[in-house]
């Protein structure tokens, strides 16, 4: 499954030309508001029709401009999630629910209704009215209609934009399973770094209407340039980690991973389970020797591998641990006290409480350790 | 109130063609008065603006005017009456349905506008999200921005009602105040101001009239509501 991308669009005095390929399970397109994102979800949807350009999903044209074919909306079926739901607000739940299966041939209908509201946790509200759900619940409902018209690719336009945090959180873990438990691809636009480190297999960042970069999250969230500057500390490495126990006594997990292991706060997953982990350049200091006496319990052992001239306040340091990369956001002062250099080893110092639960995510099932 | 009921049987047939002229009227303009409130809504073409005009024009020219108009295009030797009486039957001049007629074109301003209110009320992002959904844009206008404009359908039908209730100069010029055939409620009561002891009749007649406007707006305003507590806008 491949999704092409190449378009070529002007909007008054802003101008699209972007052009990407993915295969990923969930990619995500990253950018600042601004930045194009939208407008390329919109061409894939068939909501917006460009000047030029081509979409193929998985072998099917859906846009050619020089060949004049333009595939209308209805006949894409491809689901599309908005950033505020958009429920009919005539139709209970369930009426909302069954409206894409109407038009979908039943040939090609895969989507189970049980299944689907079991896995967004919906079947308390089917015969509810969307004027009467939340926020939080008002997006599950519209994460299902678009699933239940048995979309051959979901797209959603930063589903989570409008919601305050907890009811983030009350999401998250759904759009987890949907990308985990069936085989439709995503296409996921955001501007959150924690959503997209979160989610992604596969990252396309986007600034002022073209792609600047395109690749896997783990290595699109350690490349910090590539982010605005006043987030630049949100990004860092994602390691792909394993639940190796839990330490009850403490309240802890530890996690096994290239670079070691690592502990965070208790997770409520088995031993065994994937654990995709995000530690945010901010939160890593740099010792040159072994330190004793401090109170943070990740000390991996690494060299540098790489460090990012910066004329600010920071800079940024690439740590290899075995293998696994570790980014540290630090002063330009304390890297010329350190005297660090590429190839100096050190250690990476993380405080297990710097992972909360924007950090610490389900992994993605079944592929391997990126 | 038994000299309300006490009516004799022309006055009884002015109330029952005045209900009969108003309502045909209200049906038949409700389906060209949805349609020209979408093209009005969502269209942009050349000699919109005529179109507008036209629609607006009832309600701008004197009702005579129009009454006349309709009688030199739709009476007998009209073009469009001899088109219509010779190819469906159908003869407007002098009849009830030429009453119902001039009632409707009056009406029809008024049911456009607020039709065409409630069109522009509705968010065109939930018909893009029933395309993305594999309607049609057929079905996305029947299952989604048709039920959403039911209240301003309700409105525009019966501010057309309430017109048509009314209506006098139009429906006297094209069809005269010929009892049990084209005299309506208001023509009667105009025969009945130019007779010498006709007061009584005038004021019953005048009452009758007060009661079935007011019956008509009240139901509308509950239909209203139920509709709104359906579509539990927010």
């Amino acid at each position: 499954m491949t999704i092409v991308v190449d378009i070529g669009h002007r909007q008054g005095t802003f101008d699209l030309a972007a052009q990407f390929a993915s295969s990923g399970r969930l990619t995500a397109l990253f950018g600042p508001s601004g930045s194009g994102k939208s407008s390329l979800i919109s061409v894939i949807a068939g909501l917006m029709r460009p000047v030029k350009g081509r979409v193929e999903v998985d072998g099917r044209v859906l846009v050619d401009t020089e060949g004049g074919i333009f595939v209308p909306k209805h006949k894409r079926r491809v689901g599309m999630v908005f950033q505020d739901a958009l429920l009919f607000p005539h139709m209970s739940v369930a009426h909302n629910l069954r409206f894409g299966r109407w038009f979908t041939p039943a040939s090609e209908r895969y989507a189970d209704f049980d299944a689907v509201v079991e896995l967004l946790g919906i079947g308390a509200l089917l015969e509810r009215r969307p004027g009467k759900l939340s926020g939080g619940e008002k997006q599950r409902v519209a994460i299902g209609r678009a699933l239940l018209a048995s979309p051959k690719l979901l797209l959603m336009d930063e589903p989570l934009a409008s919601l305050d945090d907890a009811r983030k959180a009350e999401i998250l873990p759904y759009i987890e399973r949907l990308r985990d438990e069936t085989r439709i691809p995503i296409v996921y636009v955001s501007h959150s770094i924690a959503e997209v480190a979160r989610l992604a297999s596969d990252v396309v960042v986007l600034a002022e209407g073209k792609v600047v970069a395109c690749g896997p999250t783990g290595e699109i969230m350690r490349r910090l340039d590539l982010l605005p500057a006043e987030e630049r500390g949100e990004g860092g490495a994602l390691l792909e980690t394993t639940v190796a126990r839990h330490d009850e006594a403490f309240g802890m997990t530890v996690l096994g991973s290239g670079a070691g292991e690592i502990r965070v706060s208790r997770l409520n997953m088995a031993v065994g389970a994937p654990v995709r982990l995000r530690i945010r350049a901010r939160d890593v200091m740099i010792a040159t020797v072994e330190p004793e006496g401090l109170s943070a319990l990740n000390v991996l052992p690494g060299t540098i591998a790489a460090i990012e001239p910066g004329e600010g306040t920071a800079v940024t340091v690439r740590i290899d641990c075995s293998g696994a990369a570790v980014m540290a956001r630090i002063t330009r002062q304390s890297r010329q006290a350190l005297e660090l250099a590429v190839g100096r080893p050190v250690f990476a110092v993380v405080k297990t409480v710097s992972f909360d639960t924007a950090n610490t995510a389900a992994g993605l099932r079944g592929e391997a350790d990126g | 109130m038994t000299w309300l009921t006490d009516l004799t049987p022309d006055e009884w047939n002015a109330v029952q063609l005045s209900i009969k002229v108003a309502v045909v009227a209200m049906l038949f303009s409700l389906p060209p008065g949805v349609a020209i409130a979408f093209v009005l809504a969502r269209k942009k073409f050349w000699g919109k603006t005529l179109l507008d005009g036209l629609v607006h024009l009832p309600l701008i020219l004197p009702p005579v005017v129009t009454g006349y108009l309709l009688l030199i295009s739709f009476g007998r030797r009209g073009p469009a009456g001899a088109f219509l009486a010779e190819h469906f039957g159908i003869v407007f001049s002098f009849r009830w349905t030429g009453a119902a007629l001039a009632c409707g074109i009056m009406g029809f301003p008024l049911m456009v506008r607020a039709i065409r209110l409630s069109i522009e009320g509705v968010d065109r992002k939930l018909e893009a999200a029933a395309g993305t959904l594999g309607a049609h844009p057929l079905w996305v206008f029947l299952t989604v921005t048709l039920p959403l404009i039911v209240p301003g359908m309700i409105a525009g039908a019966i501010l057309s009602f309430a017109k048509a209730m009314g209506e006098f100069g139009a429906t006297i010029t094209f069809v005269s105040n010929i009892p049990g055939e084209t005299q309506t409620l208001p023509s009667a009561i105009y025969t009945f101001t130019q007779m010498p002891g006709g007061d009584e009749g005038a004021l019953q007649l005048t009452l009758i009239s007060i009661i079935i406007s007011m019956g008509a707006l009240v139901a509308s305003e509950a239909l209203a509501r139920r509709v709104g507590r359906r579509l539990d806008i927010e």
